[in-house]
């Protein structure tokens, strides 16, 4: 039980290998299977006990906390970890036949040894609690997400995929710097002791440089507003399940990193107060969401029309982050779980239409409520997710985003990000108009639906977008308690 | 560790750093790129090397008469992130020879040209809805 911590990371990392080993598909598949379910039971089980009982902490080999790597797992590592692990779990259902479709038969085996690898560094950010190790995990992660990318049959899935590294690269060497004028200052990579140190120096000029260094590194990461540039084609060009994967994970962890690094290391007085990041966050949040929304209108590749809809989702999270109010902050991490579900299930339908039907722009969804109706049924209910309507998750994560944003008398902001919605409702519509209220391509050869192996995965996040808009105890209490703990009772 | 001549280290760090950013940014061969990124990468190296350096310090190994260590974290801390720089040169490289087979090519505006052609010819467009349909 006390090993859970780590095995949750260790699975994923040794099973990698394991598929590479194996290089059949089916096993590579099983084998995937199983390590992803195993992290997402480790994972709830972690959750529970650390909401009961607190952080646990777990020295790696034995080697106490300041001198060794500690992991250590808080209600808000837990909550990021449970969305990673549940999102692979499901992503990992879905794989087997989309998988088979897209990807050349000999390398299906390399390819789920990527995606483990992908998992395994996601996992790994949101348990350490060590600075530099974070870094590692951070590019773990990422390594293995550029070769995921550049798999997909497009070729310009390999030049999306060399920028992203070029801009990924960037941004993780700006965090190590962050990391390194940190630690001159302080001597510690280990979160707490860093947290606890810091105010004492942060008045010098490295510790500000730091700052500047780690927010701009971790934005690049989190595909934040004018550092967006490598998302759109990333998640356009990737095989459908890492497109799925990395749109519903990967920038939530992003935004872990963030909400620990500004809120928790340096803390609220410094980064949000000394610092200008509050208006800095609420600016650039904004500007991602008018530009991400707009630009998402124009866009007829449903799987880039959807890319530009994340860089305006995470303008919600960060603009949450940037109110610097209990309110705010409660409805970044919630809009960081509910992304992840609305995202997952829209991606994956997508999968589900591109395994049956190939390219899926907006001509080819002409008709699809006929062709393939409950897929298509999924995608509408993900839609209305993301712009907001009641009862399903999205609304209620914008309720609290617009109630932080009037508890502060922004009237404009609040206005701006109801504006945003409208934008969503365009673009959703869109494609609702084509599903439904256009005819099939007189050509077009029937269909069968989707196979249920995706539709199950599909329908559980669908089901759970409406679940968590109606009963939000859960979710939202969860994420109440660590914007207290990150921003404190006064806010 | 006073006055600028003192810390020339990180004017070299500094210096290394831009020249690398600047050869990312200004090149259009993407291998030029990386050989960029790797500079880049490499500064930060030189950066970290530096700073667990003691003045008068020796290396940190037990011997007689030594009493003043230089830092060896940042030193382990730096092996960790070169074989991270070695990974994601390999993966870039790799990719490089990939974008190679797939165009013939790997400058990047004539990748650009060659993707807009086969838009062109597909009647697909990737960008605005606003291009015609054929």
């Amino acid at each position: 039980m006390d090993h859970l911590a780590v095995l949750v990371v260790i699975v994923p990392l040794m099973s990698a290998p394991v598929c590479v080993l194996l290089d059949r598909s089916r096993p590579a598949w099983l084998t995937s299977l199983v390590a992803a379910w195993f992290s997402f039971g480790a994972a709830v089980m972690l959750l529970l006990r650390v909401s009961a009982e607190g952080p646990l902490r777990y020295s790696l080999g034995g080697w106490e906390a300041p001198w060794g790597i500690e992991f250590r797992i808080d209600v808000l590592g837990g909550y990021v970890l449970l969305i990673v692990t549940a999102v692979a779990a499901l992503v990992m259902v879905f794989a087997r036949h989309s998988v088979e479709q897209e990807i050349p038969h000999d390398r299906i085996a390399r390819f789920y040894a990527a995606l483990l690898l992908v998992f395994a560094g996601l996992a790994g950010i949101t348990v350490t609690g060590d600075a530099f190790n974070l870094f590692v995990f951070l590019e773990i992660s990422s390594l293995a997400s550029y070769a995921a990318i550049s798999m997909g049959r497009d070729r310009r899935a390999l030049s999306a995929s060399f920028q992203y590294l070029v801009m990924g690269t960037i941004g993780a060497t700006f965090i190590l710097i962050g990391i390194g004028m940190l630690y001159m200052m302080t001597g510690t990579l280990n979160m707490i002791d860093l947290a606890a140190r810091l105010p004492e120096v942060s008045d010098s000029r490295t510790v500000r440089a730091g700052f500047a260094f780690l927010t701009v590194g971790i934005g690049l990461k989190l595909a934040l507003f004018p550092l967006h540039l490598w998302l759109p084609n990333a998640y356009a060009y990737a095989p459908s399940t890492v497109t799925a994967f990395l749109a519903a994970t990967a920038t939530k962890v992003a935004v872990y990193a963030l909400l620990r690094f500004v809120l928790e290391i340096f803390g609220v007085e410094f980064s949000l107060h000394a610092m200008p990041l509050d208006r800095i966050l609420v600016f650039l949040g904004l500007l991602g969401i008018l530009s991400g929304s707009l630009v998402a209108v124009f866009q007829r590749d449903l799987k880039r029309m959807l890319a530009y809809s994340s860089v305006a989702q995470i303008g919600y999270m960060v603009l949450g982050i940037g109110l610097a109010s209990v309110t705010g902050v409660t409805a970044a991490i919630l809009h960081v779980f509910n992304h992840a579900l609305m995202k997952g299930a829209l991606f994956l339908a997508l999968g589900a239409v591109a395994y049956r039907v190939g390219a899926v722009t907006l001509r080819e969804f002409a008709g699809m409520g006929q062709r393939l109706p409950w897929t298509t049924a999924a995608i509408v209910l993900g839609g209305l997710s993301l712009i907001g309507v009641p009862p399903t998750a999205g609304f209620v994560s914008k309720w609290y985003l617009v109630l932080g944003t009037l508890e502060q008398g922004l009237w404009l902001v609040a206005m701006l990000v109801l504006f945003g919605s409208l934008l969503a409702l365009i673009y959703v519509w869109k494609l609702v108009e084509a599903a439904y209220f256009k005819p099939p391509p007189a050509n077009a050869a029937a269909v069968a639906e989707a196979p249920l192996s995706m539709l199950v995965p599909v329908w559980t996040l669908v089901a759970a977008n409406i679940y968590f808009g109606l009963y939000t105890d859960v979710s939202v209490g969860l994420a109440s308690r660590v914007a207290h703990d990150l921003v404190g009772g006064g806010g | 560790m006073s006055g600028l001549p003192g810390l020339y280290n990180y004017w070299i760090a500094v210096f290394l750093m831009m020249a690398g950013f600047y050869v990312v940014i200004s090149q259009g061969n993407l291998v030029k790129k990386l050989v960029g990124l790797s500079l880049f990468q490499t500064s930060v190296f030189i950066f970290y090397i530096s700073m667990g350096k003691v003045a008068d310090g020796h290396a940190p190994i037990l011997a007689e008469g030594v009493t003043v260590y230089s830092n060896p974290l940042p030193h382990v801390l730096i092996l960790t992130a070169i074989v991270v720089g070695v990974a994601t040169t390999a993966v870039g490289l790799a990719l490089v020879v990939r974008i190679n087979e797939a165009y013939g090519s790997v400058e990047e505006d004539e990748i650009q040209a060659r993707d807009n052609a086969a838009d062109k010819a597909t009647g697909r467009s990737g960008g605005s809805g606003e291009s015609p349909r054929t």
